[in-house]
C-alpha cells in the first residue's frame, strides 16, 4: 500500500509536466495561431472570434488553470472542424485502438516468449542466429510498410483479407476480426523484434548466474531449470520492458491505422492535424498519453502483488 | 564470473593507450561477421547518397506519361511509378534525403541533449532531480512518433520542421545516456584527482568526463539514426516531412499507397531501402556495442 502511494505521488509531477505541454501546444504555433488555423485570408472578426474561442486573450496562467479544469471534469473541449466534444470524439474511436493495440501486445508478446526462450537455450546454434537475426530484421522494418505488403499479398494477390473496411465488433464480429488481423501483425511483428531481443539477454543473465548452476548440480533436468527457474526470473524485467513499448506501440498505431483506413485514436490525431483541428489534437495526444502513464502505474503495482522483494526494496 | 572479467576489462581499457585500445576495438568489431555487414550496408549507403548523380540512370524528377506504372525489367531496374518516374534513381536520390534528415535530427538531439545531461548529472541537487529528469520521463510519456508528428504539425510541417522535430523527440533519450555516465564517472578517482589539483568543473567536464562518456553515446547515435530514418519516412508519409513530389523514401511511400492494388514495385523498392538502411544502422550499433562491451573481452 505504501508502495502504490509513494507510486502514484511519483506520478504527480509527470502528469503535470504532460498536461502543461499539451496545453501549450496551441500557444506554441509560431505566429497569431487564430490565423494559423483558420487560413491567413479570413476576417479580423473570425480571427477574434477564433482568439476568444481558444481562450487566447486570458494571460497564460489563467488559460491553463481553465483548460486543467475542464480537463479534469472530462472537458476537452469542441472539435474547432464540427463542435463536436472532443472527450465525443476520443470515446468513439477507443475502442479500435485498444482492440488494436491489445492485439498487437499478445501477438508480440507470443512471439518474444516462444522465440526469446529458444533462441537464449540454444545460445550460438543457427537457431539463435536465425532469431536474433529476424528480431533485428522486425526492428528494422518500418510497420506501415509491412503493412502495405501484407495488404499487397493477403488482399490484392491471394485475396483472403480486406485491405480495410472496419466495422464494429458488436455489429459484426466477422468482419471486425478479418479488418482487424492485418494490422495487428503488421504492428505486433514490428514490435515483436524488440521484446525478444530484451527476453534473451534477460534470459541469458538469469542461465549465467548461480542459482541456474546450483539447480543443474541439484541434477535438475535441462527443461525444469530453464522454465520453473530462468524464464520465471528472466520475465521479471521483461514485463516492466513490455509495458515501456506501450508507448511505441500507441505511436506506431498512428500509421497503421492511416495506412488500413481504422478509425482509431492514431488516425483521429492524423485527420485533425490535417483539418488544423488543434483542440481535437490536443485532447487526444493528452489522451494517449495518459493512457501511456497509467498502463505503467499498472504493471508496476501489479509487480509488487507477484514478486514482493520490490516493494521490500523500494523502501530503502 | 562475469562481475570479475568486467572490472578486470574496464581496468585494462583504462589503463591501455589509445591506439592500442583502439585497434582491439576494431579487432573485436571484426569477429562479429553480422556488424562488419551492417558496417558495409552503411558505407553503401552514404556512397549511394554521395554519388547519387553518377548511380542513378535517370533524373529522379522526370516524368514520361507514356511510360507510367511500368512493372520492373520493363520500365527500369525497378520499374516507373505513376508519374512515369524512374523508381530505381528517385530510391538512390532517396538515399540523400534519408541519410541528411536523420543525421540533422540526432545531431539536434546530441548538440541539445548531450550538454545538458552531463551539467545535470554533474551538479546533481534539485535542477536535476525535480526539473531535468522530470521533465524526462514526461517527454518519454509521450509515443515517439506522436510528438515528432505533433512537434512537426505545430512547427508547419514540411522536412526542416521534421528535421527538428524528430531532434526533440530524440533529446531526452541522449540526457538519460550522458547523464548515466556521468553518475559513474564523476565519482572515479581521476575526477576526484583532477578536483585536487584544482581543475575546474568546465575543464573537467569537458577534458574527462565527455570523452570517457563516447562510447555508449555513440552506440546510441547509431541506433538513433536507424530509427531517425523510420521517423523521417513516417512523417513523409503523412505529409508532415518531405513534400509529396520529392524523392524521399517516405514521400514515395505515400504516393505508392494508392496504387497498391496495380504497382506493387512502387511500394516494395522504397521500404525495402529503408529497410536495409535501418538494419545497416542497427546491427552497426550493436557491433559497437559488443566490442566496446568489457564481457567480451579475450
Amino acid at each position: 500500500m505504501a508502495f502504490l502511494v509513494r507510486r502514484l505521488l511519483l506520478t504527480l509531477p509527470i502528469l503535470f509536466i504532460v498536461s502543461v505541454i499539451c496545453f501549450s501546444m496551441i500557444n506554441l504555433i509560431p505566429g497569431d495561431p487564430a490565423t494559423v488555423i483558420l487560413g491567413p485570408e479570413a476576417s479580423e472578426h473570425a480571427k477574434e472570434e477564433m482568439r476568444n474561442r481558444l481562450n487566447l486573450n486570458e494571460p497564460i496562467p489563467v488559460q491553463y488553470v481553465d483548460w486543467l479544469w475542464g480537463v479534469l471534469h472530462g472537458d476537452l473541449g469542441e472539435s474547432l472542424i464540427d463542435d463536436t466534444p472532443v472527450s465525443k470524439l476520443i470515446l468513439e474511436r477507443l475502442p479500435v485502438t485498444i482492440e488494436l493495440a491489445l492485439g498487437a501486445f499478445a501477438v508480440s508478446f507470443t512471439i518474444a516468449v516462444v522465440v526469446g526462450i529458444l533462441s537464449a537455450s540454444r545460445r550460438g546454434t543457427w537457431v539463435d542466429y536465425l532469431s536474433t537475426g529476424a528480431a533485428l530484421g522486425g526492428i528494422s522494418i518500418p510497420s506501415f510498410w509491412l503493412g502495405m505488403m501484407l495488404i499487397i499479398i493477403f488482399a490484392v494477390n491471394l485475396g483472403i483479407l480486406p485491405a480495410s473496411g472496419y466495422e464494429p465488433f458488436f455489429q459484426n464480429p466477422v468482419a471486425n476480426i478479418t479488418a482487424m488481423i492485418l494490422p495487428i501483425i503488421a504492428t505486433g511483428l514490428r514490435e515483436s523484434g524488440e521484446l525478444t531481443r530484451m527476453l534473451r539477454s534477460s534470459l541469458l543473465e538469469q542461465l549465467g548466474s548461480d542459482y541456474v548452476r546450483t539447480a543443474f548440480s541439484k541434477g535438475l533436468s535441462r527443461r525444469v531449470v530453464l522454465i520453473r527457474h530462468a524464464v520465471r526470473n528472466a520475465l521479471i524485467p521483461f514485463v516492466t520492458a513490455s509495458g515501456l513499448q506501450i508507448a511505441g506501440l500507441l505511436g506506431g498505431l498512428v500509421v497503421t491505422e492511416t495506412v488500413f483506413q481504422l478509425p482509431g485514436l492514431g488516425r483521429l490525431v492524423v485527420d485533425s492535424i490535417e483539418n488544423r483541428d488543434f483542440t481535437t489534437v490536443q485532447g487526444t495526444v493528452l489522451t494517449i498519453t495518459l493512457i501511456v502513464v497509467m498502463v505503467n502505474v499498472l504493471i508496476d503495482v501489479l509487480y509488487t502483488m507477484i514478486d514482493p522483494r520490490i516493494s521490500v526494496s523500494s523502501k530503502g | 564470473m562475469s562481475e570479475t572479467v568486467t572490472t578486470e576489462g574496464q581496468q585494462r581499457q583504462q589503463i591501455q593507450p589509445r591506439e592500442r585500445r583502439l585497434a582491439g576495438f576494431w579487432r573485436r568489431f571484426r569477429r562479429n561477421k553480422l556488424a562488419v555487414f551492417g558496417l558495409v550496408v552503411v558505407i553503401i549507403l552514404f556512397l549511394t547518397a554521395i554519388f547519387a548523380p553518377v548511380i542513378a540512370p535517370s533524373d529522379p524528377d522526370a516524368q514520361d506519361y507514356a511510360l507510367t506504372l511500368r512493372p520492373p525489367g520493363e520500365g527500369g531496374l525497378m520499374g516507373t511509378d505513376s508519374l512515369g518516374s524512374d523508381v530505381f534513381s528517385r530510391v538512390v536520390y532517396g538515399a540523400r534525403i534519408s541519410l541528411e534528415s536523420s543525421l540533422i535530427s540526432v545531431g539536434i538531439a546530441i548538440l541539445v541533449g548531450v550538454p545538458i545531461g552531463l551539467t545535470s548529472g554533474y551538479f546533481r541537487g534539485f535542477w536535476d532531480e525535480w526539473i531535468v529528469m522530470r521533465i524526462v520521463d514526461s517527454l518519454q510519456a509521450f509515443p515517439f512518433l506522436i510528438l515528432a508528428l505533433v512537434i512537426a504539425a505545430i512547427l508547419g510541417g514540411g522536412l526542416g520542421y521534421a528535421m527538428i522535430a524528430i531532434g526533440i523527440g530524440f533529446i531526452p533519450a541522449f540526457v538519460r545516456i550522458a547523464r548515466a555516465q556521468v553518475l559513474t564517472i564523476r565519482s572515479l578517482d581521476y575526477v576526484e584527482a583532477a578536483k585536487a589539483t584544482g581543475t575546474g568543473n568546465t575543464m573537467i567536464l569537458l577534458r574527462h568526463v565527455l570523452p570517457n562518456s563516447l562510447p555508449p553515446l555513440l552506440v546510441q547515435t547509431t541506433l538513433a539514426i536507424g530509427y531517425a530514418i523510420i521517423a523521417e519516412a513516417t512523417l513523409s508519409f503523412l505529409g508532415l516531412g518531405a513534400e509529396p513530389g520529392d524523392p524521399s523514401w517516405g514521400a514515395m511511400l505515400f504516393q505508392a499507397q494508392s496504387y497498391l492494388s496495380t504497382a506493387w514495385w512502387m511500394a516494395f523498392f522504397p521500404g525495402m531501402a529503408i529497410f536495409f538502411a535501418v538494419l545497416g544502422f542497427n546491427l552497426l550499433g550493436d557491433g559497437v556495442r559488443e566490442a566496446l562491451d568489457p564481457r567480451t573481452y579475450d
